[in-house]
C-alpha cells in the first residue's frame, strides 16, 4: 500500500527560535520532511518564526510563513492555504504543543483538516503525564511511584505517599522547565509551586526518585501496518538525575546484557502500541536500577526530538525523513535505506563503532548561574565524536567540543586540588564532572570508589582509567627529547595505542614536551596516519554508497576519493551562545551552491544537531572534530582545491593561519585580510587609511596600560579581548576600578592576543551591514538598523530591515564605506560591518570579512541568497554573474529579535549589555514596522498586552522620553504603576500613575503583583552603573512568571508601536514567497 | 608496554590479521563469519550452530557486561575462535559473574582481540565465508595459509554429530502436548519456549530413528538448528521424510533446510551468510515485517521449489531469500529464522504458537 491519495497540501510546523532544549535539530528534522514530501508531490505549507533556519528557505517549501507560531497565526494560515493535512511531530514540543491547542479550540474540525503522524488521543496519551501512567500500568509495565498534583496543597499531600528526595515534573514544558529533584520540604513547595507555574496545565508530577540509576532512550518507528522497528539505543554515561541533554551520552548501549536489552526493547515496543502514535518516531526513556536490573519506564516523546536527530547522525538512518514518509502512508518495507540502496527501511539499524555525544554549555556567560546541572536543561549545544572505542570517542568529543581540551586532558594540575573539592564536583553533577572522574583517578581513588560517588557505571570509569594508565605510560616512556624519543623500540607500539586511544597529536606532545607538529612528523615518517571508515547502518554487512565517514587508526581506509574538483567547507562545530544555526545555514548554502556548479563539496562537522551533517547536504561527510589535527587528515586524504573556512564562524576561522601556513588553499577572503579586519592595530590603521571614523582606541597587555588608554579616551570604554565570538567578557567600564576588575578576569581568555578598549559611544544608533564582494564590485545585501542603542551586542538586539529611522545621507554613508572597506580588503565572500551613528556621525565599529550571524535574516528578508552567491564568488563567479545591481526595494519591513534563556539559570540579570547571551532569534514581517515588531515580540514569547497594567521605572537619563511611552500607554487604556522617580515625571506631565515603593525599602506590592499575575508588562532601564540589585530581583522575577520586561528605552518605544498597530488593525499573514517574488 | 600473547587469523586467501591473545593459546581452523548483533555476545558464544566457524564481531566492544551463569544457549562453546576489537578487560553488570577474558581462558577458547573486525567483514562480504586458522603458536602468514587450505571446512561435513546429545532425556517434567526435539544442536531457548507453551519436552540425538521417535508418542516433533551443511546429514533427511507422514513438524533453521531437502528441493551456500539479529522478514500471509533473529550460512533454493505442495510463508526483505515454509501436503511448517530469538529480538515468538496451533488441531 503506497502513500495515501487523499491528502494534497500539508501543513509542518517548525519549532521557532533556537532555546534551550530545541535546537537546531528540528531544522534538520524539518527540512528533511519537507524535501521527503515534495518529493512525494505533496504541496508543503511551512510554519516557523525562525529565519535562521534551512526550512524557511523560500525553496524548501511551497509557501513559507514566517510568522509567530501560535494558534491564531496558524488557524489564519489554514484559513488562507486549506492544508488537507497537519504534520506536528517534526517541530519540536512547540509543534506538539501548538497543534494541541489548535485541536482543542476546534480550528482542525472547522477547516477539515487531518492531523497526520500522532493523533490527538495519542500526543495527550504520551505528553499528559497520568495517561501515560495509566497506558503503561495497562500493558505490566514497572514505573517510579507517583502522584499527580495541580494545587500546593495536593502536592504537600501526596508527599505522604512518596518519601522524600522526590522529582517534580511539570507537564506539557519544553526540556522539563521549572522541574526539580527535592531533598527537603522547603526545597520541595518552591521547586512545585514553580512546577505548576510553568506547566501548561498547571499540572506536576510528584515521583519517586530513581537518581543515580541508569538511564536509556531507545528510538522508536511505527508505520501504519503496525511494524516497529528500534532504530537506535543510548545509554546515558551520566545516570538518572541529570537531563539527557546534559548527560553525555554514548550510542550503542553499552552495559546491558542481550536479556536486558530484549526485554528493553519489547517494553519500548509495547509502549509506542498501547499509546497509539500511528506512523513516525517516537524516543522511549527508561531506567534501570543497578544493583537488581530493575526496569522502569520514565518517559515518551511521541515525536522527533533531540535524541532522534542524534540517533539518525549515530546510526545513517534519516529518522524524520522516514517519519514524513510513514505519515503519508507509506510501510517501513516499501522505503529503502538510501544507504544501502538494495535494502529495505524496515530494518533495526547495527553499528560498528562507538558514538559519543557531549554537551556543550555556556556558564561562562552567566556568572551569577551555577554549572550544577539537574533534570532541567542547560546545555546550549552538543558534539557528536564517531570512534571504534569509547575511549577514542570519548576524546574526539572532548576535543570536539572546542572549550580548550584537547582530549581528556588536564587543565589544573590533579595534585594541587584538594581531595574534597574532587569528592564535591564528582558528587553534584557539573559541567566538568568527565575531568575530575580523571582527577579522582589521578590521585588514586578506585574505579569503585568513584562509581559509588558518581553512580556513573564502572564499565565507563575503567575506560578513562585506561586513558589515564596510558597517558602515564607515555609520560614515563619518553623525554622531552625527540631525538632520544625517536630511538625508542616502543614508540611506534606506544604512539598506534595513544591514537587508538583518541589522543590527539598536541596532547601526545604535550604529556612528553614535544610539539604537535613533531608527533604528526614522527607518525608520518612510520606511516601511522588516519583511516576513514564508513557510517553505513548495517557494519559492513551491504555495500554502502552514501560517503560519511569518520576517522581512526586501524588497517583498512575506506574512503573513495574522486578525480573531481572538490571544494571543503568547515563547519561551525557545537553550537553556543554566539555560534549556532546562522553559520549552520551558511556552511550548508555553501554545499548546495558548490554542488550546483558542478564542485564535489566536502563537509566536515562535529555537530549532530545540523543540517549540514546531513549526509544529503553535501556530496562526502566527514564527521570529525574540527580541529588543525582532524581537518588536516582530511585534507591529506581528499587533497580539495579549495577550503572555506568564513562561513562556520569562529571555529574555523581560528584554524585559518594554522591551515593556510601548512599550504592548505583557502579559497575566498585571505587570510592576510581577515587578519586585517581583526588585529586591531592593523584595522586601526585601515580605518585610517580610508578616512574612515572609528571610536577612539586602543590596546594593552596590562592593568597600567589600560589605564592609561581610558584615561586618555575618556570614560565609559567598551573593553574586551580580541578574536572573540558573541562579545565573550566584553564590557562597559566607567570608571578605573571596574576596568582592574576586568583585567584581572580577562587575561586568560585572550591568552598572547591583547585587551581591546574603545570609547563607548553612548545612545548611538548601531547599524548592521551584510554585503557581499568579489573584490571588484560591491553588493549590499541588507542595512540592518539596531532597536536597542550601541552597547547592546548585536546578537542580541533587535533590528530593523530597511532601516526605519536613518536619514538617506547616512544610508549612502554607511553603503560608501562598505564598498570602501570592502574593495581594501579584497573580500571575495562575504562582509558584515557594525557602524555606530552618532550625532550623524558614522563610526565603523567592526568588519568581519566572513559570513555573520545576519545572513540567514537578511536573505530571507531580501530573497537574495547572500551565502550562495558568496560561495560561489569564493570559486572565482563574478558578481556582475547574478544581476544584483543595486539594493533591492522593499514594501515590507523586517524585523529580527534575539531569544533570550533567562529562565533557564535562575538568579541571572535579563539586562543586555556587550555580552551576548541570547541562542536564538525570531523573524517579524509585514507591512508598517509597528506590525513586523508586534509579531517578532510574540514570536519571541513576549507576550506584548493589549491592556492591563504597565510598571515603568526608568534611569533619570530616560525620564524625559519616558513620557511618551508612557502617553501613548495611557491613552491606550493602560494602568500605568511606577516607583517614585518615574512617578514624578509622568505626573508632572499630566499621566496618571499609581505609586509603588521599592522593595529595599519594606514595599512588596510590586513583587506580589507580579506573583498574582497582575502586572501585564515591565518597562526598567537600568543605569549603567552598578548599584541596582532592587530592580534586578523585579526582573528576574518577571522573567520566572513570563511577564514581557523591556529593559531599554528604544525597546519600549518599538513596543508600544507595535501594541498600538495591533489595537488599531488585526494580524495578517503572508508567506514569504509572496514578499519576495512581487 | 603491557604483557600480551600475540596472535594471527589467516584467511584461506592469504589474507592476515593480527591481534593479540584474550583467551586460551593453541591454533585452531574453521569458516570465518561475521555477527552484526551488538549484544548477546554470550548466547552466541554457546549457540551450537557455530561448531566449525570462527566469529567476528562487528562491534567492537564487546565483554562489556560479563558473563553470568543464566545466559547461555548450551552447555559450552562450540565455536572455533572469537575475532572483536576490544575485549573488555572489566565485566560489568548485576548479573556478571566473571569478565570475558576470564571465561575465554577458564573454558579453553581462542580469542584474538584488537582486528580491524570491520576490514575483516568487508573482505568477507566481498570474497566470502572462507576457511581460516587462528593461531598464538605459529605466526607465519605462509604456513598458516597452508593450514588453512587444508582444513577441512563446512562443505559436505556432518558437524551435527559432534554437538547433539549422546542420550534421550527429558528436558521437563510436565506439559499437555509431548514435543520431541531432534536435537541437531539445539539452542536452549528453543526447549524454554515450548515449555512456556505448556510442552512436555524431550530430546533426542539427531540419530534417532523415526520408528524411536513415534514409539514416544510424540503429539508434536521440533527440528532444530545446528551446524553446518544439510546436505552432510542425509539420515537426517530420511529420519524427517518419515516422520513427515505422521505427525507435525516445525523446523528451524538447519530443520527448515533439513524439511526442503526431504521433499525434494535442494540448499546452496550462501556468500557470507545471515549471522545477526535486525534482518526484516516479511510473513507473506500477513504482510506484516518482523527483525529476526538469523545464523544461517546455507539456504533453501528458491527456484526450484514445488508450489503446489509448498507455500512459501516468509521471505527476507533484504535478499528476498526464503525464510519460511509450509507444507500443503503434511502438517509440517519450518523458518530459517531463530524465533526462539536468544541473542535478539523476541518478535518472532509466535510462531511456537503456530506449532501448539498446529498441533492441536491434528489432535
Amino acid at each position: 500500500m503506497p502513500k495515501r491519495n487523499d491528502l494534497h497540501k500539508i501543513l509542518i510546523i517548525g519549532s521557532g527560535p533556537i532555546v534551550v532544549g530545541q535546537a537546531c535539530e528540528f531544522d534538520y528534522s524539518g527540512t528533511q520532511a519537507c524535501k521527503a514530501l515534495r518529493e512525494e508531490g505533496f504541496e508543503i505549507v511551512l510554519i516557523n518564526s525562525n529565519p535562521a533556519t534551512i526550512m524557511t528557505d523560500p525553496e524548501i517549501a511551497d509557501k513559507t510563513y514566517i510568522e509567530p507560531i501560535t494558534v491564531e497565526a496558524l488557524e489564519k494560515i489554514i484559513e488562507k492555504e486549506r492544508p488537507s493535512a497537519l504534520l506536528p511531530t517534526l517541530g519540536g514540543q512547540t509543534g506538539l504543543n501548538t497543534a494541541m491547542s489548535a485541536i482543542e479550540a476546534g480550528i482542525l474540525d472547522k477547516y477539515n483538516v487531518v492531523m497526520i503522524g500522532a493523533d490527538y488521543d495519542a500526543i495527550k496519551k504520551a505528553e499528559n503525564r497520568e495517561c501515560f501512567k495509566k497506558a503503561v500500568q495497562k500493558i505490566g509495565l514497572d514505573l517510579p511511584k507517583s502522584v499527580l498534583a495541580h494545587s500546593i496543597e495536593q502536592a504537600k499531600e501526596a508527599l505522604k505517599e512518596i518519601q522524600l528526595p522526590v522529582i517534580i515534573r511539570p507537564s506539557f514544558t519544553l526540556g522539563g522547565t521549572g522541574g526539580g529533584v527535592a531533598n527537603t520540604q522547603n526545597e520541595f513547595e518552591r521547586i512545585a509551586e514553580l512546577g505548576l507555574k510553568n506547566s501548561r496545565i498547571s499540572e506536576i508530577l510528584i515521583e519517586e526518585s530513581v537518581i543515580g540509576w541508569k538511564e536509556y532512550e531507545l528510538e522508536l518507528m511505527r508505520d501504519k501496518n503496525d511494524n516497529v522497528v528500534v532504530i537506535c539505543g543510548i545509554e546515558n554515561l551520566d545516570p538518572m538525575g541529570v537531563h539527557t541533554g546534559d548527560s553525555i551520552t554514548v550510542a550503542p548501549i553499552q552495559t546491558l546484557t542481550d536479556k536486558e536489552y530484549q526485554g528493553m526493547r519489547s517494553a519500548a515496543i509495547s509502549i509506542i502500541r498501547e499509546i497509539g502514535v500511528e506512523t513516525g518516531g517516537s524516543n522511549i526513556q527508561f531506567a534501570v536500577n543497578p544493583k537488581n536490573g530493575r526496569m522502569v519506564v520514565i518517559e515518551m516523546n511521541p515525536r522527533v526530538s533531540r535524541s532522534s536527530a542524534l540517533a539518525s547522525k549515530a546510526t545513517g538512518f534519516p529518522i524524520a525523513k522516514i517519519a514524513a514518509k510513514l505519515a503519508v502512508g507509506y510501510t517501513l518495507d516499501e522505503i529503502s535505506n538510501d544507504i544501502t540502496q538494495k535494502t529495505p527501511a524496515s530494518f533495526e539499524p547495527t553499528i560498528d563503532y562507538c558514538v559519543v555525544k557531549i554537551p556543550r554549555f555556556t556558564f561562562e556567560k552567566f556568572p551569577e548561574a551555577q554549572d550544577v546541572l539537574g533534570i532541567s536543561m542547560k546545555s546550549v549545544g552538543e558534539t557528536m565524536a564517531i570512534g571504534r572505542t569509547f575511549k577514542e570517542a570519548l576524546q574526539k568529543g572532548l576535543r570536539g567540543l572546542e572549550i580548550g581540551h584537547k582530549g581528556l586532558d588536564n587543565k589544573q594540575k590533579y595534585n594541587q586540588i584538594l581531595d574534597e573539592k574532587i569528592k564535591n564536583r564528582l558528587e553534584e553533577p557539573n559541567a566538568s564532572r568527565i575531568f575530575y572522574i580523571k582527577y579522582a583517578l589521578q590521585k588514586g581513588m578506585s574505579v569503585e570508589a568513584i562509581s559509588n560517588i558518581t553512580y556513573i557505571d564502572p564499565w565507563f570509569i575503567d575506560n578513562i582509567k585506561q586513558i589515564v594508565e596510558l597517558e602515564d605510560e607515555i609520560k614515563n616512556t619518553f623525554s622531552g627529547d625527540i631525538n632520544q624519543i625517536k630511538k625508542n623500540p616502543n614508540l611506534m607500539d606506544i604512539l598506534r595505542e595513544a591514537k587508538q586511544f583518541g589522543f590527539s597529536d598536541v596532547q601526545i606532545g604535550e604529556l612528553i614536551g614535544i610539539t604537535e607538529a613533531e608527533i604528526r612528523g614522527i607518525r608520518k615518517e612510520n606511516g601511522l596516519e588516519a583511516v576513514f571508515k564508513l557510517v553505513d547502518t548495517c557494519a559492513a554487512e551491504f555495500m554502502a554508497y552514501t560517503p560519511y565517514y569518520y576517522s581512526t587508526y586501524e588497517d583498512e581506509d575506506e574512503t573513495r576519493v574522486s578525480d573531481k574538483k572538490k571544494i571543503m567547507i568547515l563547519g561551525g562545530g557545537p553550537n553556543r551562545i554566539g555560534q549556532g544555526i546562522e553559520f549552520d545555514y551558511c556552511c550548508s548554502h555553501a554545499a548546495f551552491a558548490l554542488r550546483d556548479l558542478g564542485f564535489e563539496t566536502i563537509m566536515v562537522n562535529s555537530n549532530p544537531e545540523t543540517v549540514s551533517t546531513d549526509y544529503d547536504t553535501s556530496d562526502k561527510l566527514y564527521f570529525e572534530p574540527l580541529t588543525f589535527e582532524d581537518v588536516m587528515n582530511i585534507i591529506d586524504r581528499e587533497k580539495p582545491q579549495g577550503v572555506i573556512v568564513q562561513f562556520g564562524g569562529q571555529t574555523p576561522l581560528n584554524l585559518a593561519k594554522k591551515l593556510k601556513d601548512a599550504n592548505v588553499p583557502i579559497i575566498g577572503t585571505s587570510v592576510e585580510s581577515i587578519d586585517r579586519a581583526e588585529n586591531r592595530d592593523k584595522f586601526a590603521k585601515l580605518l585610517k587609511k580610508l578616512h574612515i571614523n572609528q571610536p577612539r582606541n586602543g590596546s594593552a597587555l596590562s592593568k597600567e596600560s589600560a589605564k592609561q588608554i581610558a584615561q586618555k579616551i575618556g570614560y565609559p570604554v567598551l573593553v574586551r579581548p580580541s578574536y572573540v565570538l558573541g562579545g565573550r567578557a566584553m564590557k562597559i567600564v566607567y570608571e578605573d576600578v571596574s576596568l582592574d576588575e576586568f583585567m584581572d578576569e580577562a587575561k586568560d581568555i585572550s591568552g598572547e592576543h591583547p585587551v581591546l578598549i574603545d570609547k563607548f559611544l553612548e545612545d548611538a544608533i548601531e547599524v548592521d551591514v551584510d554585503a557581499v564582494s568579489d573584490g571588484e564590485d560591491v553588493f549590499i545585501g541588507g542595512i540592518m538598523e539596531h532597536i536597542e542603542e550601541a552597547g547592546v551586542h548585536s546578537g542580541d538586539s533587535a533590528c530593523v530591515l530597511p532601516p526605519h529611522t536613518l536619514g538617506d545621507d547616512i544610508i549612502d554613508a554607511i553603503k560608501d564605506q562598505t564598498v570602501l572597506l570592502a574593495k581594501e580588503l579584497n573580500v571575495k565572500g562575504l562582509l558584515n560591518i557594525q557602524f555606530a551613528v552618532k550625532s550623524d556621525i558614522v563610526y565603523v565599529l567592526e568588519v568581519n570579512p566572513r559570513a555573520s550571524r545576519t545572513v540567514p535574516f537578511v536573505s530571507k528578508a531580501t530573497g537574495v541568497p547572500l551565502a550562495k552567491i558568496a560561495a560561489k564568488i569564493m570559486v572565482g563567479e563574478k558578481l556582475l554573474g547574478f544581476n544584483l545591481t543595486a539594493e533591492k526595494k522593499l514594501d515590507h519591513v523586517s524585523v529580527k529579535e534575539s531569544v533570550l534563556p533567562f529562565s533557564r539559570f535562575s538568579g541571572v540579570d535579563i539586562v543586555l549589555g556587550p555580552e551576548m547571551k541570547s541562542t536564538g532569534e525570531v523573524m517579524g514581517i509585514d507591512k508598517s514596522f509597528g506590525i513586523a515588531f508586534y509579531k517578532a515580540q510574540i514570536a519571541a514569547g513576549q507576550n506584548l498586552p493589549n491592556k492591563g497594567n504597565v510598571f515603568i521605572s526608568v534611569k533619570n537619563d530616560d525620564k524625559r522620553e519616558i513620557v511618551f511611552v508612557a502617553k501613548k500607554l495611557y491613552d491606550m487604556g493602560f494602568n500605568i504603576i511606577s516607583t517614585k522617580g518615574t512617578f514624578k515625571a509622568l505626573n508632572s506631565n499630566g499621566i496618571k500613575a499609581d505609586v509603588v515603593g521599592k522593595f529595599a525599602e519594606g514595599d512588596a506590592r510590586l513583587l506580589e503583583f507580579i506573583v498574582r499575575g497582575d502586572i501585564a508588562l515591565i518597562i526598567n532601564t537600568p543605569s549603567g552603573r552598578s548599584g541596582q540589585s532592587d530592580m534586578k530581583s523585579i526582573r528576574s522575577l518577571a522573567v520566572t512568571h513570563g511577564v514581557p520586561c523591556i529593559t531599554t528605552m528604544q525597546g519600549a518605544q518599538a513596543a508600544v508601536n507595535g501594541i498600538e498597530a495591533m489595537l488599531n488593525k488585526k494580524m495578517s499573514v503572508k508567506a514569504i514567497q509572496d514578499y519576495i517574488n512581487k | 608496554m603491557k604483557q600480551c600473547v600475540k596472535a594471527k587469523l589467516v584467511l584461506e586467501d592469504g589474507t592476515s590479521f593480527k591481534g593479540i591473545s584474550f583467551g586460551a593459546r593453541g591454533e585452531n581452523s574453521g569458516e570465518v563469519v561475521f555477527n552484526t548483533a551488538m549484544s548477546g555476545y554470550q548466547e552466541i558464544l554457546t549457540d551450537p550452530s557455530y561448531k566449525g566457524q570462527i566469529v567476528t564481531m562487528t562491534y567492537p566492544l564487546i565483554g562489556n557486561y560479563g558473563v553470568n551463569a543464566e545466559d547461555v544457549e548450551s552447555n559450552r562453546v562450540f565455536l572455533e575462535g572469537f575475532v572483536v576489537r576490544e575485549a573488555s578487560r572489566i565485566a560489568s553488570n548485576w548479573r556478571s559473574q566473571k569478565s570475558l577474558r576470564e571465561y575465554f581462558q577458564e573454558n579453553n577458547i581462542m580469542g584474538i582481540e584488537g582486528v580491524d573486525t570491520r576490514a575483516l567483514t568487508k573482505h568477507v562480504r566481498e570474497k566470502g565465508a572462507m576457511k581460516a586458522v587462528i593461531s598464538t603458536e605459529d605466526l607465519n602468514d605462509e604456513s598458516l595459509r597452508e593450514k588453512a587450505i587444508n582444513s577441512a571446512g563446512l562443505i559436505g561435513r556432518d558437524l551435527v554429530k559432534e554437538v547433539t546429545s549422546e542420550h534421550v532425556y527429558d528436558w521437563n517434567d510436565t506439559g499437555k502436548y509431548t514435543v520431541v526435539v531432534i536435537d541437531c544442536g539445539v539452542k536452549l531457548n528453543i526447549l524454554r519456549e515450548l515449555v512456556k507453551h505448556n510442552c512436555l519436552v524431550k530430546v533426542v540425538p539427531a540419530g534417532t530413528s523415526a520408528e524411536t521417535i513415534m514409539d514416544m508418542a510424540p503429539h508434536g516433533v521440533l527440528v532444530s538448528n545446528g551446524p553446518g551443511d544439510p546436505e552432510g546429514v542425509p539420515y537426517l533427511m530420511n529420519t524427517v521424510k518419515t516422520l513427515m507422514k505422521q505427525v507435525p513438524i516445525f523446523g528451524i533453521c538447519l530443520g527448515h533446510q533439513i524439511l526442503a531437502l526431504a521433499t525434494g528441493n535442494s540448499t546452496y551456500k550462501l556468500k557470507f551468510g545471515h549471522h545477526g539479529v535486525n534482518h526484516p522478514v516479511k510473513d507473506l500471509r500477513t504482510g506484516k515485517v518482523y527483525i529476526t533473529v538469523q545464523n544461517h550460512g546455507f539456504c533453501v533454493k528458491t527456484d526450484l521449489l514445488n508450489r503446489e505442495e509448498i507455500e512459501v510463508t516468509h521471505i527476507n526483505l533484504n535478499d528476498n531469500t526464503v525464510e519460511g515454509i509450509k507444507y500443503k501436503k503434511f502438517p509440517v511448517f519450518s523458518v530459517q529464522f531463530h524465533p526462539e530469538a536468544s541473542s535478539g529480538p523476541h518478535e518472532a515468538v509466535y510462531l511456537f504458537k503456530e506449532f501448539i496451533d498446529l498441533i492441536k488441531g491434528n489432535l
